[in-house]
């Protein structure tokens, strides 16, 4: 074991991926000789050779393309998409060929394909470096739709991803890389080092697709939530002093319902935050899915705490970013029967 | 007061006019030299906007291209041929079976059967195409079983596909022919990553890219091309210039640019354009550029230069928007007709013959369509198991999927 920023964590994964596996390659603009923009390719280019890690001209529909005809042969590209804000270029051959591969060739041909991207805001990247595409995945039968929110999550869940024999989109909560934030833009920056689940084994090991984990376990409210909203919801907790159990749902696609609703049973209260705008946000899949499975627990209606519907400002950061004030009202008022 | 002013493509002429293929210029037969198969883009600008073409107006093989093939057996022309008239059967057969509401959809490949059946015969077991949906004669010529292929057309219990595929979007890995997507383009880069994929492995196979004239436009045209300029890989990119678009004249693709082979040079990709109906042309530039791929001097781009005869698919009507016996004026004929005409040219083939052969495969595709077609047909359904959604959608069944299931009733 040893202590990883997340980013250390996602290059131990690939590292532990490339070394496992030689049909891992990894591939996407700025990765290879420089190691990325966020260094979380460094030193791996020169550790496995340019044939397996490589830098692509900035085109995603390219990246995603060449990695989609890749992966039907029975490669395992993990390619990387610099913002999730740029993936946009690339929607066709996500939506369209790797998450249908499969089934429309019965089965012939597969995609086991991962797309990494940075995602989220919080860290004034204004309208095009901020913003949370997670629910334009979500919606597409036949991908899957991991963002871990600790090193250990991020290593184990992206090692589960490449492995995994379908299409993974890796939303890499991009102001947590760093370390935890809490949502406090005016403290200084918490390192890694202090969280417990910096300890990182380096070697192999995986974190199961699908499956939630309990950030803290509570009797009175359920929040169903991910990446960076992991930790202001725990500052919104201690402010509103609330016994709320944090469900961090690490698997967005397919979602872990049977924590999910284990846990709403038991408090009857729920509620849903992300940094994503809101209207047909993610947050409207969980709100329908409590109300269809636990509608005879609630004690209150299901509350939502997301991004404003506008674009991701600059000015404004923090207040369009979901503030632990606004999600301890969201608890104080969910607990009102 | 300005003098710009916007400029609108438009075909030479259109349903109220006669056929115009005047602005066309088509060089004699065996005009052009091979080049060596190490030529750079910079050097490939006559291949560009040349046309390569073996087949003479006295149907002789003539010129470079021609001596390129050798002498080539007479059973070797003869499979063309069979493949063609093939082909020929089953869009006819097909065509039909949609008249009739027993399936939902169909597109023929009426004119364009040279290139597909010409090109696949010069492939490997292992090497992987990426059609369109008009390459169809890719499986044919890849022997893929009739069975197969037209209980796909029918989505019966014989669909490879178990009906989750819009007819004439085949797939059949074990025949070199990719899963085709109805979203253009798509298949072009991933041809490029297919080939990555075979130099990564060193397995000595092959990639080859479709597309059609139209779908250039496409920004994955941009990517493959780029792509493949950039890492070099064995794939051999087809355009399939037939003219048209459903509605739109290729004009309206192109611009002002010289061809589509032309577009190549510009990423510092050999290119080559080639009478597309010309059955020996194909033969020999797929050759050519399916060994200079194999041999690691990377990709090249081939333009088939053609024209779409029958209608884009059964659900369009060309005379809305073309001139009337258009494909009776193409100056390039029919690639049928032209390569009977060389066959017997050699003293190789005969009217009778070919009359017979054109029965024989007639009889053997309608044999099989009629057994395919009690599997189950539109207007005689036996159903797929509806269950059939959900499998495949990812390896293994979600929770989530499977409680659709249930709540579907299976």
């Amino acid at each position: 074991m040893t202590r990883m920023t997340m980013i250390e964590a996602l290059r131990s994964a690939m590292d532990v991926a490339l070394n496992t596996d030689p049909n891992v390659i990894i591939f996407g603009e700025d990765v290879g000789y420089f190691g990325g923009v966020f260094r979380c390719t460094a030193g791996l280019q020169a550790k496995y050779g340019e044939e397996r890690l490589f830098d692509t001209p900035i085109n995603e529909s390219a990246i995603v393309g060449l990695a989609v005809g890749m992966a039907a042969q029975g490669m395992k590209p993990c390619v990387e998409i610099q913002f999730a804000d740029y993936v946009f270029p690339a929607y066709d051959q996500i939506t369209q060929e790797a998450a249908r591969l499969r089934h429309r060739s019965n089965g012939q041909f597969s995609c086991p394909l991962v797309v990494r991207m940075p995602t989220g805001g919080g860290i004034f990247g204004g309208q095009t470096h901020s913003q949370s595409p997670e629910a334009l995945f979500t919606h597409v039968a036949g991908l899957k739709v991991v963002i871990p929110s600790t090193p250990h999550d991020a290593k184990g869940l992206l090692i589960a991803a490449i492995e995994d024999p379908d299409p993974v989109i890796f939303m890499e909560p991009k102001r947590i890389y760093n370390g935890p934030f809490y949502g406090d833009h005016s403290g200084k920056s918490v390192p890694w080092s202090d969280h417990a689940d910096s300890e990182v084994p380096e070697g192999h090991y995986t974190v199961p697709l699908g499956k939630a984990a309990i950030r803290r376990s509570g009797a009175d409210v359920t929040v169903l939530t991910y990446g960076t909203m992991v930790y202001v919801t725990e500052a919104a907790v201690k402010e509103a002093g609330v016994d709320a159990e944090i469900i961090d749902l690490r698997t967005l696609l397919p979602l872990d319902l049977e924590t999910i609703v284990a846990s709403v049973e038991k408090t009857g209260r729920c509620v849903v935050v992300h940094e994503a705008t809101r209207t047909s946000g993610f947050g409207a899949e969980l709100m329908a899915e409590v109300q269809e499975a636990c509608f005879w627990h609630l004690r209150s209606p299901i509350q939502r705490v997301t991004g404003w519907d506008a674009p991701y400002p600059h000015a404004q950061e923090w207040d369009y970013f979901p503030s632990s004030a606004r999600i301890a009202r969201a608890l104080t008022s969910a607990m009102e029967d | 007061m300005t003098d710009a002013k916007l400029s609108f493509p438009h075909p030479p002429s259109r349903p109220d006019q006669a056929p115009d293929f005047s602005g066309i210029v088509i060089p004699e037969a065996g005009s052009l030299p091979v080049p060596p198969v190490d030529i750079t883009a910079k050097d490939c600008w006559p291949f560009a906007v040349g046309l390569i073409r073996v087949l003479d107006d006295d149907n002789q093989a003539v010129g470079p291209w021609a001596d390129y093939l050798g002498d080539i057996p007479a059973e070797t022309l003869q499979l063309g041929l069979r493949d063609m008239l093939k082909m020929r059967a089953i869009d006819k057969r097909l065509q039909n079976a949609q008249r009739q509401g027993k399936t939902s959809f169909y597109l023929q490949c009426t004119g364009e059967e040279a290139i597909g059946c010409g090109f696949q015969r010069q492939l490997e077991q292992g090497d992987m195409n990426f059609p369109t949906y008009r390459q169809q004669t890719l499986l044919v010529a890849a022997d893929y079983p009739l069975e197969s292929l037209m209980g796909q057309l029918y989505s019966n219990e014989l669909d490879p596909l178990q009906g989750r595929q819009l007819p004439i979007m085949h797939s059949a890995r074990d025949y070199g022919f990719f899963s085709i997507s109805g979203n253009l383009g798509t298949q072009y880069v991933q041809a490029v990553g297919w080939a990555m994929a075979c130099a990564l492995r060193g397995d000595g196979k092959i990639a080859a890219g479709w597309i059609g004239d139209g779908a250039t436009a496409s920004n994955d045209f941009h990517s493959a091309l780029l792509s493949a300029s950039v890492y070099q890989p064995p794939v051999v990119l087809n355009v399939v210039n037939n003219q048209w678009a459903i509605s739109t004249y290729t004009g309206v693709a192109a611009g002002k640019s010289e061809t589509y082979a032309a577009r190549a040079l510009g990423y510092g990709i050999p290119a080559l354009r080639v009478d597309g109906n010309d059955y020996l042309a194909v033969l020999a530039v797929s050759r050519w550029a399916i060994e200079r791929a194999r041999a690691g001097y990377g990709p090249t781009l081939i333009e088939w230069f053609t024209y779409r005869a029958a209608a884009h698919s059964t659900s369009d009507d060309p005379s809305a928007y073309r001139a009337r016996n258009e494909a009776d004026a193409w100056p390039l004929g029919d690639p049928v007709a032209r390569l009977k005409a060389h066959m017997i040219a050699r003293g190789d083939w005969n009217d009778a013959r070919h009359t017979q052969a054109e029965a024989e495969l007639l009889d053997k595709v309608s044999e099989v369509q009629k057994r395919v077609e009690a599997h189950g047909t539109f207007v005689n359904p036996k159903p797929i198991s509806p269950a059939e959604i959900f499998r495949g959608v990812y390896a293994d069944l979600p929770e989530h999927l499977r409680r659709q299931r249930q709540e579907m009733g299976y």
